[in-house]
């Protein structure tokens, strides 16, 4: 019999804490202020570039540590629960997944021009998958790439492009071949390629949260992708993505849990010192339970997170733990904010005590990168067999 | 230069401590242990040291329990080249002559030119072990460092301490043992990578037989510990400005005799 085993190794053991305390030296107040002006964490992604964080996932001979999806996991939960949120986790995020394609089925050549610059943080990375006119029907998108000359020229659009305005390169699928019902997610191929600036137009969208790490709705006019930036094979684009999208799911999600967890910490210190009637709030059992049930939801959305990432890492399939990691998340960590926030009374709606941002932020998690409901068909369809109702 | 680091793992800065069952000791059960954060400037100078000069080797040394492998492995993920645990039962509740001896043992051992430690743990900040080791090893000591400066040759070291309003600067002949104060660098966080290499160096442990040392009653016996007794309540004065800063002038004169 397989052992069963929840206890990390001394060495995770060292991530989480390390990670822990180079997040916990930027203030809750930092976050604030980066949320206030719209701006990008350069210095805090900086900081992580300079200590190696940001090549976990990429082999030790592109310059990386050749870790897995369970150690990046541990990561993005600590920078989280540091009160990061999702400003400070979206982009380290972003050297974590987007990658996985280009590793998995990239070409020698292309691994070795890209990967070592994405190890070192020198690369900033964009994906462009979502379109206006597809959401989540992927097979749909509109962006075209036609093969002139040794060069693709692509032309279209796409949504919830983020980090589009500090990328440097982008992570794009588009249609190389018209789309066929009986095989739909076919012709469709993914490039690793530069933000040509002079071809793509950004417009930036504003949103509820995040406001330091921008959104965008991008315009591709006439950009040219050399060959050699294709990613494993032309017209199976769609089946390279499918390998980062359950990691994807597993970030997202213990972002979730990390989120939820520091808005619990204020949450819980709050019921601990603010004394009405000649108590503490929290003595009262209609504060306590909620806070209690929020801690419990956690937990469990965090095993779930942590055992999608080891099927990942064991080379087992994953699809739907993998989801429901990310849909018990969303919900715990959304929760967890929410009763924070309400423990808060009315100056949880005060900016000042760090709160609301982390609620508006975990707000996402239920929408991106797939929504609520869409799990729940993957889940009716491939878990349960019923049959498709779209 | 070989240096040799001594540290000490502490609880956490944020730990809330409780006294224990037994009087005597604290509880620590839930509680996060850390290099000290004093240990942690002595150990980034050491690390700079060797990087300065090019070569070297610094060592990490640690007195306690089990538990202090972490400790000794986040030195490692700092940068230290290998460490020694000095685990032995027969070191349980050594004071810090205890300490400083075992210390000095394995510094006779292991001959480094230098020696850093932090000026005190932040546990129960005693900051006698540095000038003890010193004094049992017969080398000379500067605590309380803000700067330092190893000559070219490695035979001598100056150092600046802190004193009231400024800097006393001294010149040591090498070996040396120096305490770190806060400001004398900024301790790096571990890389990646550093964490992945601490894997793979040496955690020795070296048990008080291997130092021809035996069981050695401290001299210094804890009686008790106790904790702080709660704050009084603070007092309100209510009332329209005029008169409620009469009543605060009255009762900071009458009531607590504070002017």
């Amino acid at each position: 019999m397989a052992p069963m085993d929840f206890q990390l190794t001394e060495q995770q053991e060292l991530i989480r804490k390390e990670v822990a305390a180079l997040a916990r030296s930027f203030s809750l107040d930092y976050w604030l202020e980066k949320d206030r002006k719209a701006e990008y964490p350069w210095d805090w992604v900086k900081k992580f570039a300079q200590a190696g964080w940001l090549g976990m996932l990429i082999p030790e001979e592109y310059g990386g540590s050749g870790l897995g999806v369970t150690e990046a996991t541990l990561m993005l939960h600590e920078i989280c629960a540091a009160g990061a949120g999702t400003t400070g986790a979206s982009p380290i995020h972003f050297y974590l997944f987007p990658p996985l394609p280009v590793m998995k089925h990239g070409a020698e050549a292309l691994k070795r021009t890209y990967l070592p610059r994405i190890a070192t943080g020198e690369i900033t990375m964009s994906f462009g998958v979502t379109e206006p006119n597809a959401g989540t029907d992927t097979s749909r998108i509109q962006t075209k790439a036609e093969l002139r000359g040794g060069r693709y020229v692509v032309n279209g659009r796409k949504v919830w492009n983020t980090n589009a305005r500090q990328a440097t390169h982008m992570l794009l699928l588009a249609r190389t071949a018209p789309r066929d019902a009986a095989k739909p997610f076919a012709g469709m191929t993914l490039f690793f390629t530069e933000f040509d600036r002079s071809k793509i137009t950004v417009r930036e969208i504003e949103k509820l949260g995040r406001a330091a790490v921008d959104s965008n709705e991008i315009f591709i006019d006439g950009l040219e992708v050399p060959e050699a930036d294709v990613v494993g094979q032309p017209g199976r684009g769609f089946y390279h993505l499918l390998d980062s999208l359950n990691p994807e799911r597993i970030f997202t999600g213990i972002e979730a849990v990390g989120i939820g967890r520091a808005a619990l910490e204020r949450g819980v210190q709050y019921a601990k010192e603010r004394v009405v009637f000649d108590r503490p709030i929290g003595q009262n059992q209609a504060i306590a339970h909620p806070l209690a049930l929020a801690w419990a939801k956690l937990e469990s959305a965090e095993l779930m997170c942590l055992k999608a990432a080891w099927l990942f890492d064991h080379g087992k399939p994953c699809g739907a733990e993998a989801n429901t990691a990310k849909l018990l998340a969303a919900e715990a960590g959304f929760e967890a904010c929410d009763v924070a926030l309400q423990t808060h009374g009315g100056y949880g709606y005060a900016k000042e005590f760090y709160v609301e941002r982390l609620w508006r932020e975990v707000r996402l998690y239920k929408i991106a990168p797939v929504s609520q409901q869409m799990v729940l068909n993957y889940l009716s369809e491939h878990v349960l067999g019923l049959p498709k109702s779209y | 230069m070989k240096i040799l680091v001594a540290i000490k793992q502490v609880p956490d800065t944020a730990t809330q401590v409780k006294v224990g069952a037994d009087p005597r000791l604290i509880d620590t059960a839930g509680i996060t242990w850390i290099v000290s954060p004093y240990d942690e400037f002595a150990v980034e100078e050491a690390l700079r040291i060797k990087e300065k000069r090019g070569q070297g080797e610094v060592v990490a040394v640690s007195l306690g329990p089990e538990r202090v492998k972490e400790a000794l492995r986040s030195c490692l993920a700092m940068g230290c080249d290998r460490a020694l645990h000095l685990n032995d039962a027969a070191w349980n509740g050594a004071d810090t002559l205890a300490t400083a001896r075992a210390l000095a043992a394995v510094i006779k051992q292991e001959q480094p030119q230098l020696v850093l430690c932090g000026r005190q743990a932040i546990d129960d900040d005693m900051g006698a072990v540095t000038a003890q080791l010193a004094e049992l090893l017969g080398w000379p000591c500067a605590s309380w460092i803000m700067e330092e400066a190893v000559d070219a040759e490695g035979t001598t070291v100056r150092a600046a301490r802190q004193v009231e309003g400024g800097l006393e600067v001294f010149d040591l002949p090498l070996p040396a043992v120096l305490a770190a104060q806060k400001g004398l660098n900024e301790p790096r966080y571990p890389t990646l990578k550093g964490i992945m290499g601490a894997k793979k160096k040496e955690i020795r442990d070296v048990k008080a037989a291997d130092l021809g040392l035996g069981a050695e009653p401290s001299q210094l016996s804890v009686v008790g510990l106790e904790a702080l007794p709660p704050r009084p309540p603070g007092r309100i004065i209510q009332g329209d400005v005029p008169t409620a800063v009469k009543e605060l002038v009255r009762a900071l004169r009458e009531d607590a005799k504070a002017i």
